[in-house]
């Protein structure tokens, strides 16, 4: 019997989020006098778990690049993989909603912000993964070369997104170079907000890798058919 | 299948008591028509998720299906 009690948990977080969202009272200081957010605000549970799932996600897929490296297996091969890509969609999603986001706080849905020119750039080295594994047609060279690919991919992504954009100035609230990580946190997040951000963080990861998981195991089921046919 | 319907039907008519409520009392916003209105949009958001974990939920029942055959 499969474990599912992540699953619920992951449902009753989200719909937990996605109610307390909308009814948590901003801090008015922060929403309003110190910035143009507004009630945009709270955009803050929805767009940035995006970004902190998909580097969950992208840790369990660099962590199974490395076991398939020691020990090679379509299995630990096929969990990189579909973690790399349910994180990439969440990526996707990320990008877009803050684009959306920026259009009506910074003036422009594209403003070449260091935090998105980073994510940018961290997408595309993702999307070159996939493109790489279907470009090698022998089984056991696509799973080492996408597994090296995989842990370099991961330690340029890291930079991109966490360390870059301490560097420069940003955009995002605090990205003023030495503040730290250039986003909403620390004194301008009340405790009540952030009793939304971290389920709401915790909920998107668990959908991430319950859509993983049944990739997964769809991938599973073909490779069975192919080896019967094989043997057949 | 029918879950699906049933789940449609009761959403129909949380919806058409909602659009009732509309016209009992025009001045005094209550229910789902407080606060701006706010609530609507929450209802929306929910339905959207929920039906979003319904596609899910029904995905993995049938994967596993798959491979209880594969199994036996």
């Amino acid at each position: 019997m499969r474990r599912y009690w992540w699953k619920i948990l992951s449902v009753i977080l989200l719909v937990y989020a996605f109610v307390a969202g909308f009814l948590v009272k901003l801090p008015h200081q922060v929403a309003y006098e110190e910035s143009n957010m507004y009630e945009t605000m709270r955009n803050f549970f929805f767009h940035v778990p995006m970004w902190f799932s998909q580097m969950a996600l992208l840790t369990v897929s660099i962590v199974y690049s490395i076991r398939y490296l020691r020990k090679p297996g379509i299995k630990n091969d096929l969990i990189a993989l579909e973690f790399a890509r349910a994180a990439t969609v969440l990526g996707c999603l990320g990008l877009i909603t803050g684009a959306i986001w920026a259009n009506y706080t910074w003036g422009s849905p594209w403003s070449n912000d260091p935090k998105q020119i980073g994510a940018a750039i961290a997408l595309l080295i993702y999307f070159a993964y996939f493109v790489l594994r279907n470009s090698v047609v022998d089984m056991d060279k696509r799973g080492r070369i996408a597994a090296v690919y995989n842990i370099f991919a991961y330690f340029m992504y890291i930079p991109l997104i966490m360390i870059l954009p301490r560097m420069v100035e940003s955009l995002h609230p605090g990205g003023k170079g030495v503040e730290g990580n250039p986003a909403l946190s620390g004194g301008s997040l009340d405790p009540a907000m952030r009793a939304i951000f971290w389920p709401a963080v915790l909920g998107w990861t668990l959908l991430g890798t319950w859509i993983a998981t049944l990739w997964i195991r769809t991938g599973l089921l073909i490779e069975k058919k192919h080896e019967e046919r094989l043997f057949k | 299948m029918k879950r699906i319907l049933t789940v449609l039907i009761l959403m129909l008519i949380g919806f058409s008591s909602a659009i009732a409520q509309e016209n009992e009392n025009a001045k005094e916003a209550t229910g789902l028509r407080a606060d701006g209105k706010i609530y609507v949009v929450i209802l929306v958001v929910v339905t959207i998720l929920l039906g979003l974990f319904l596609y899910v939920i029904r995905l993995d029942r049938k994967i596993s299906k798959l491979e209880k055959n594969e199994k036996m």
